[in-house]
């Protein structure tokens, strides 16, 4: 009785895999329920686990689509050709990243040298960079988020960290100390942003001109710490994961990437 | 009927003897598989993912250490004659740096002629220092490649910086670990360890009948308590009363992870303590009343000498949940890879640098095999300690 009742769905039933990145994952997860409510015969499952992970899964085969918060690296591409499979990219989202401190600090903006000085360690007192004499405590993601490695390469210019760095293992840790330390500065995700913290405008043309980060200055790219949100699949498997896709591209897609608190491609 | 009873006691037998076997050996297993693990990291280079360093032909460098190729690519060594070269500066140019010098079109389909640019490149340079995957390396090259040293055990117990995800080599160096951790599990044993046994004898010996059924299930619920929720309790109230009460800048620091572990190994120390002293036969108490000691003497010289094997396995099993325990102490000591002076300053535990970082270690890297090792360090100094309470127990007995 049950399997005849099952045999059906299965036949019919469309699913795949969706793998990667933690910083996705809310947004994969809410675009996949919409998904699915629309289309019932598709089920797609999806799962964290970091942006090297789901691409790693990807070259061997154990998923469908890899979400990432970074572009895939060199290496990756490599053993992408070694395995002779030929996969596209598609840009869903874009995720703004804001400096935020705490709020009784007095200083409103920096510049991305400033910040390079801060979380390498080499400028430690907050009246260096225009603000009270006080020690500075810069908190980072753990060296695991790939969050910390696009901070690391878009912000500090691929430098290392500070060893005094301290090292949250979550977004909300960080913005919980940043709150209740004074000389505290820290990075967040855009829909992180509360009002226990500041967000810093921030300069990359060495202070001429200063942007806050919001979600219109993320879309038309005036805010300079902002990185796309990727999807990679294989070629060969386009077919069953293009509709998918499509919808998340769709304007009744973007909505959902707005309201996940994240950037949409376009208004 | 004899024949079943031998046979029924055969099979008991059986089952005894394998499951303790399956348990040392499983036990067994998991030592070595930690150690051959861990071990695969020395006597191999930290560069990930078969990348080269290569230099100009006419550089004189012969080999590099890890740490002076991070600095290299910090730009904190910005001169050649700084690392036993010759005097010039230095060209850094990662992978992607060397890629984005040429367009699309030199670059050709599937970067087809990357080797050859690269080469020209290398050779029009003097300064330069490159890495790149092998794959681009030509085969006859004309520069120089550059041997990364491999890493020493030495090294690795004494390096004092910690970057497993510098590119292209990482750096290694476990000494702000061990002493973290050792600092965060001294300051939990200093403050579990009198507050637990003064507790156990309270509620053994002293407290009323009434008073211990309302206190016992108190301790015991305490352990039931996640070890995340300790984290945040400890992140949102414990790591800002420390900052206020010390006038620090920061209140993540080794006491609030001291504090916290503390806390969360009483209910082991007090129940299993408790325990013990309530085993103490009453016919030797009452003798000792009898030939009229006090109460207290009873305590101090009957009920706990008799009690002591118990006790000092609850110091054990407290300690030895201080000592591996994760979550909670990511979350409050701040995870700042630093050397400790003092207890109010951020450090770095094993645990946590294992947890943290496993998640995204390539499996089979250097970075995987470097926390195995770390895992090595931490089964050692828990043996070690182990050992230390099993030799007091046996000289005092």
């Amino acid at each position: 009785m049950a399997l005849a009742l099952l045999l059906p769905a299965m036949i019919q039933a469309q699913s795949f895999k969706i793998k990667g990145s933690d910083t996705v994952l809310p947004l994969s997860q809410a675009e996949a329920e919409a998904y699915m409510k629309k289309d019932s015969k598709t089920s797609i499952a999806v799962t964290g686990g970091g942006s090297g992970v789901g691409l790693s899964a990807i070259i061997s085969g154990t998923t469908d689509i890899a979400q990432a918060s970074r572009s895939m690296k060199m290496d990756e591409k490599l053993k992408m050709q070694e395995a002779g499979k030929a996969f596209k990219e598609v840009i869903i989202a874009y995720d703004a990243l804001a400096v935020v401190v705490n709020p009784a600090n007095p200083v409103n903006q920096l510049t991305r040298e400033q910040l390079e000085g801060i979380f390498t360690g080499k400028i430690t007192n907050w009246k260096e960079v225009g603000g009270e004499d006080a020690k500075i405590v810069a908190y980072s993601r753990e060296t695991s988020s790939g969050t910390y490695e696009f901070f690391k390469d878009h912000v500090l210019n691929k430098k290392n960290f500070g060893t005094n760095a301290l090292l949250m293992p979550a977004t909300g840790a960080i913005t919980q100390s940043v709150s209740q330390t004074r000389g505290a500065i820290g990075y967040v995700g855009l829909a992180y942003v509360e009002k226990a913290v500041k967000a810093l405008k921030v300069s990359y043309d060495k202070g001429k001109t200063y942007v806050a980060p919001s979600v219109a200055s993320a879309m038309d790219k005036t805010y300079p710490i902002t990185r796309p949100l990727y999807y990679y699949y294989l070629v060969s498997i386009e077919k069953t994961v293009s509709p998918y896709i499509n919808y998340v591209l769709s304007p009744e897609g973007q909505k959902v990437v707005s309201q996940t608190g994240y950037v949409p491609l376009k208004k | 009927m004899k024949l079943l009873r031998r046979i029924t006691e055969k099979i008991t037998h059986g089952i005894l003897f394998t499951s303790s076997m399956v348990t040392s050996i499983t036990v067994l297993l998991v030592v070595l598989f930690l150690f051959r693990e861990g071990i695969g990291l020395f006597n191999q280079t930290a560069i990930e993912g078969h990348l080269v360093v290569v230099v100009n032909s006419s550089n004189p460098l012969s080999q590099l250490t890890s740490k002076q190729v991070k600095d290299i690519f910090n730009q904190d060594i910005t001169n050649w004659k700084d690392i036993a070269g010759t005097e010039g500066e230095i060209i850094p140019k990662s992978i992607d740096d060397l890629a984005g010098l040429f367009t699309e079109e030199e670059l050709g389909t599937d970067f087809k002629n990357l080797p050859d640019l690269i080469e020209k490149y290398v050779k029009e340079n003097p300064g330069v220092i490159a890495y790149f995957p092998e794959t681009y390396l030509k085969k006859d090259f004309k520069g120089k490649l550059i041997p990364l040293k491999k890493i020493s055990v030495k090294e690795f117990i004494t390096g004092t910086e910690w970057y497993p995800t510098s590119q292209p080599a990482a750096v290694y160096g476990a000494l702000p670990l061990i002493l973290g951790t050792l600092w965060v599990s001294l300051g939990a044993i200093l403050l579990a360890l009198p507050i637990g046994l003064i507790t156990a004898i309270y509620m053994a010996e002293v407290a009323g009948q009434r008073f211990r059924n309302i206190l016992k299930p108190v301790v015991e619920l305490l352990s039931g308590i996640p070890s995340v929720v300790y984290g945040f309790f400890g992140l949102v109230v414990l790591v800002p009363l420390i900052q206020k009460l010390f006038k620090l800048d920061v209140g993540e620091t080794a006491l609030a992870g001291s504090v916290i572990l503390a806390i969360m190994s009483l209910p082991t120390i007090i129940t299993i303590a408790e325990d013990a002293i309530r085993t103490t036969p009453r016919a030797m108490k009452e003798a000792s009343l009898a030939l009229g000691a006090s109460h207290w003497q009873t305590l101090v010289r009957i009920t706990i000498p008799f009690a002591k094997s118990g006790i000092i396995a609850a110091v054990i099993l407290g300690i030895g949940r201080a000592v591996g325990e994760t979550m909670a102490v990511l979350m409050v000591t701040g995870n700042a890879s630093v050397i400790p002076h003092t207890f109010l300053e951020p450090v770095r535990t094993i645990p946590a640098t294992i947890a943290a970082e496993l998640g995204e270690a390539s499996f089979g890297g250097t970075h995987f095999k470097a926390l195995f090792a770390l895992g090595i360090i931490l089964f050692i100094m828990t043996f070690i300690f182990n050992m230390l309470v099993e030799t007091v127990k046996t000289r005092k007995t």
